[in-house]
């Protein structure tokens, strides 16, 4: 999927990183919006069955943005994208047995 | 462990109804706490509209800048407003915990105004689950709160907020590649005998056929009577499938937009085991209440589209009325001027849902999105198909409680949002019972997950 | 065609039952309630648990030994006939001791039931150093545990589905959605009411309905003292493996959650989880695994214990009504095997029956209620 801003990020432009990539983002979004912006397609992969998931309800309701940071699993959706927080896709991988 | 802080009204959620809420009752001198899980006030529909751009009001329109009439009156010493509030447990004496950056905290009101909305309909079909499909309010989100817009996107599905996003994206410059719409002509027919009663919110429909005349300007395809939809790709989206008019078309795209409508958010008055019932014209579940939001627990009232989907402006005449009704309970203003206000907000409110019956009729969701084909996915969280739902019937479950312990559907973080009603409805049909008979998931606490320590910082 | 056995209750307990003696060639039907009835089945810990069991009672421990003896057997049969896993697993289980005392106390009991039942009683003592060996994830403050190596646990809700799908491929009828609420004889036949309806008849009728037993036992000539007894119960998101082995308060789930319980309320029927509960049972769970500390709980629930006064199992053939059984017990996941498989030797009158008279309600003066 791919996302435009309507706007130009300008001045107000952040970073931060996901699986120590460097995303950029403009202040104020949330880490979903900004994942999304930089195109990332899949934010994670299912501990059920490995399928590749990526934000969809961006209200807090879904689970399907769960991100990890500092080893605790929160939503991309509700969680804003603060400079040089380091982001990492949820580690847990499919059929746990 | 913090203390619990004692609160005489506390209102759970900061959209139209709430914020609306937290006003009528500010007006009266009296305090109110105003929990909200979003950074700034105005709920879904109004979402970061303190923080809109010159663009991005034009784009949005005025419907959604009037929401700066309500947060502007937020302002105010009487209105005690927590942002980044994540409720996760309520009981029924009316304490109330949260946590604001992991911190969890409770709060115990005398009385209590259950504002959390709606959340949009699941739309399960062949394909929801990848990358690139998302809801159509998802997208109204990002546009909201970051200016973003998807490139190559097909909205998918019935209802207003379709063409509302439509014509923005129309504004934007980024329009969408198609509308497909599963409205029928049968639908067009039940909702006729609707209609003149919605005349009497004239203004409403004619913001409809307005924004049908923009998508219609801007030569955005439009596939009516649309059925059979399927998202295709292995590992994000390529394409949607479908047929219209008899006839099979694909499109290719990266992002499809699903809305079927939107349904009240019952996590917390199903927590609460309030009482609720089907209502058969908006296809989903309503908490039972009296007197505009009071509930079976005298503590709790329930104010905007939880108690039943009306629209942002009718949600604010129900925030409103449901302020009145807990500073009646709290004896915190003079009866007469209550009285008063009542009738006048009654009557604006009465003028709002005079639409809603050709809305909800003419934009009924239909059956592949209500009970899917056996190979859809029906759970997110735990990847339950709609077969696996129905292979569990002959094995004796008729509700979706033993379904659930039978399958794991709506067992994991979500706690049901996404699959509950799509359960409830293939339990319905297959064992041929009323959705009231069926019943819905039992909803436990936490509401929204909390860590081990979040938790456990609150035992005594 | 009319059964020879009516099981009332549809859990764990009734469908084990139903299962044992339609092995047995009788004809069983069940009769469970509906999608919100009170149901241990739904809310357990699934745990298939030895250690500690019978300290007032050895012949107690014996007999929920045999039944996890059995467990493997009972689980390859149902694995196989019904295509399916139940994740059974016995290869021990903990119970954690935050202080020295505790552990020796516990120890020390362990030691005196193994004198009383023949000196086979395979447990260990293990201090901190141990245990933090065979569970490197332990806190600091864990003193020690005791392991049995004849403890496991099971996914218990795939053995409730099981369960009902075996039944009904041994040629058992279940009827759901039904509540039976008086059985009266006539005629030397059980006839089963819901409401003023009959809905059928049978030679014999065995209570197998929990906390319902209590509203059905009396009119059957049973004292039917049992009460509820609300345990609490948390669960996790999916987390990467914490722990090898179940405890009694604390276990890893086939599936990924760490399922965290083991709490006791006398609140009658009242199924609710509460936060003061909740909150001790997280406090506790990050006490024994601190790395539980960041991983999210996705939800919670309170569930019903059927006790008996003495906490053990009520096996009761009734002296006034006969071929009328009672059966209740707080540990239907252990005693399954034995339920599915002595049992019902003991309800036919099979020359092989257990010997379940320890277990007869005669150790209770009067009805408690």
């Amino acid at each position: 999927m791919k996302l435009t801003r309507i706007e130009p990020l300008a001045d107000n432009e952040i970073t931060f990183t996901f699986d120590g990539k460097v995303i950029s983002a403009a202040s104020g979004d949330t880490i979903a919006a900004a994942l999304l912006a930089a195109g990332v397609t899949a934010t994670r992969h299912t501990p059920v069955n490995g399928s590749a998931r990526a934000p969809f309800c961006m209200m807090g309701a879904c689970y399907d943005c769960l991100v990890e940071i500092d080893g605790v699993a929160v939503q991309a959706c509700m969680t804003e994208a603060l400079p040089g927080l380091q982001v990492q896709r949820t580690t847990l991988s499919a059929s746990i047995e | 462990m913090s203390k619990v802080e004692p609160a005489e009204l506390v209102i759970i959620g900061a959209g139209p109804a709430g914020m609306a809420a937290a006003i009528t009752s500010a007006n009266y001198g009296n305090r109110v706490v105003l929990l909200d899980e979003q950074p700034s006030p105005g709920g879904q529909i109004y979402r970061n509209v303190t923080h809109s751009t010159h663009l991005r009001d034009k784009i949005l329109g005025t419907d959604f800048q009037h929401g700066r009439a309500l947060t502007s009156k937020l302002k105010q010493p009487q209105i005690d407003y927590r942002p980044n509030a994540k409720v996760w447990r309520v009981d029924d004496d009316g304490q109330i915990c949260y946590s604001i950056e992991d911190k969890a905290t409770r709060i115990t009101g005398k009385q209590i105004i259950i504002a959390t909305g709606a959340l949009e309909r699941p739309v399960p079909v062949p394909g929801w689950t990848l990358p690139g499909a998302m809801t159509a309010g998802a997208v109204q989100i990002l546009l909201k709160s970051s200016g973003l817009l998807p490139t190559q996107a097909v909205l998918a599905g019935a209802g207003p907020l379709l063409y509302l996003l439509a014509a923005q994206m129309i504004r934007a410059g980024v329009p969408p590649l198609a509308i497909v719409e599963t409205q029928q002509r049968r639908d067009y027919i039940s909702a006729a005998r609707y209609l003149p009663v919605a005349m009497g919110n004239w203004p409403l429909l004619g913001k409809g056929l307005r924004l049908l005349a923009e998508i219609r300007r801007a030569g955005t395809p439009r596939y009516t009577t649309a059925n059979n939809i399927k998202i295709t790709g292995s590992s994000d989206v390529q394409g949607i499938q479908f047929s219209s008019s008899g006839k099979h078309h694909e499109i290719e795209c990266n992002c499809v937009l699903l809305h079927q409508g939107v349904v009240p958010n019952t996590q917390i008055s199903r927590l609460l085991r309030l009482t609720h019932s089907w209502h058969p014209q908006q296809h989903c579940f309503v908490p039972n209440t009296v007197a505009h939001g009071k509930t079976d627990n005298p503590i709790f009232q329930i104010a905007g589209d939880g108690a039943g989907i009306s629209g942002a402006l009718a949600a604010e005449h129900q925030g409103k009325l449901c302020a009145l009704n807990a500073l009646q309970q709290l004896g915190a203003a003079d009866q007469t001027i209550i009285e008063t206000e009542q009738s006048v907000t009654l009557k604006q409110l009465n003028r709002e849902h005079r639409a809603r019956p050709f809305l909800d009729t003419l934009y009924a969701p239909p059956t592949e999105a209500l009970a899917p084909a056996s190979d859809t996915i029906i759970c997110r969280c735990e990847e339950v198909t709609a077969g696996a739902i129905r292979q569990q019937i002959p094995k004796g479950c008729t509700g979706p409680n033993q379904t659930k312990a039978f399958s794991r559907c709506g067992m994991g973080p979500c706690q049901g949002r996404y699959c509950g009603l799509t359960v409830t409805e293939i339990l319905a049909r297959e064992n041929a019972l009323a959705h009231d008979e069926v019943g819905a998931y039992r909803i436990r606490a936490p509401i929204k997950p909390v860590t081990v320590s979040e938790l456990a910082s609150l035992h005594e | 065609m009319e059964p020879e056995y009516a099981i009332i209750g549809g859990g764990i307990v009734g469908l084990s039952v139903a299962h044992g003696l339609l092995a047995l060639g009788k004809r069983v039907a069940v009769y469970d309630e509906g999608d919100n009835g009170i149901r241990a089945s739904r809310g357990n810990f699934g745990l298939i648990w030895v250690q500690g069991n019978g300290l007032n009672l050895p012949a107690y421990s014996l007999w929920t030994r045999r039944s996890a003896a059995a467990w493997r057997d009972f689980a390859d049969e149902i694995e196989q006939q019904c295509n399916t896993r139940l994740n059974l697993k016995q290869e021990g289980g903990f119970r954690y001791c935050l202080n020295e005392d505790e552990l020796a106390d516990v120890a020390e009991q362990y030691r005196g039931l193994a004198a009383q039942t023949g000196d086979d009683y395979p447990f260990e003592v293990l201090g901190h150093n141990a245990l933090r060996h065979e569970e490197p994830n332990i806190g600091p403050n864990v003193a020690g545990a005791t392991l049995h190596h004849e403890d496991g646990h099971v996914n218990p809700l795939a053995l409730l589905r099981s369960l009902a799908t075996l039944v009904r491929q041994q040629g058992g009828q279940i009827f759901n959605s039904i509540t039976i609420d008086k059985i009266t004889r006539s005629n030397s036949k059980y006839a089963l009411f819901s409401g003023k309806h009959e809905l059928a008849r049978a030679q014999h009728v065995v209570l197998c309905s929990g906390i319902g037993n209590r509203t059905l036992g009396p009119s059957l000539g049973f004292k039917a003292s049992v009460r509820p007894q609300r345990g609490q119960v948390l669960i996790t998101e999916k987390t990467a493996p914490l722990m090898r082995r179940p405890s009694d308060v604390i276990r890893q789930v086939d599936e990924g959650g760490v399922q965290i319980g083991a709490s006791a309320e006398e609140v009658g029927t009242d199924d609710r989880d509460s936060l003061a509960i909740t909150a001790q049972l997280a406090a506790e769970a990050q006490q024994l695994f601190p790395a539980l500390s960041n991983v999210n709980i996705v939800r919670g629930w309170g569930a019903l214990r059927i006790m008996s006064p003495d906490g053990l199992p009520i096996y009761q053939h009734s002296k006034t009504h006969p071929g009328a059984f009672f059966v209740t017990c707080h540990s239907g996941i252990t005693l399954a095997a034995a339920h599915a498989k002595f049992l019902p030797l003991w309800i036919v009158g099979h020359s092989d029956a257990p010997d379940l008279e320890c277990f007869s309600e005669d150790r209770f003066e009067t009805h408690p209620n």
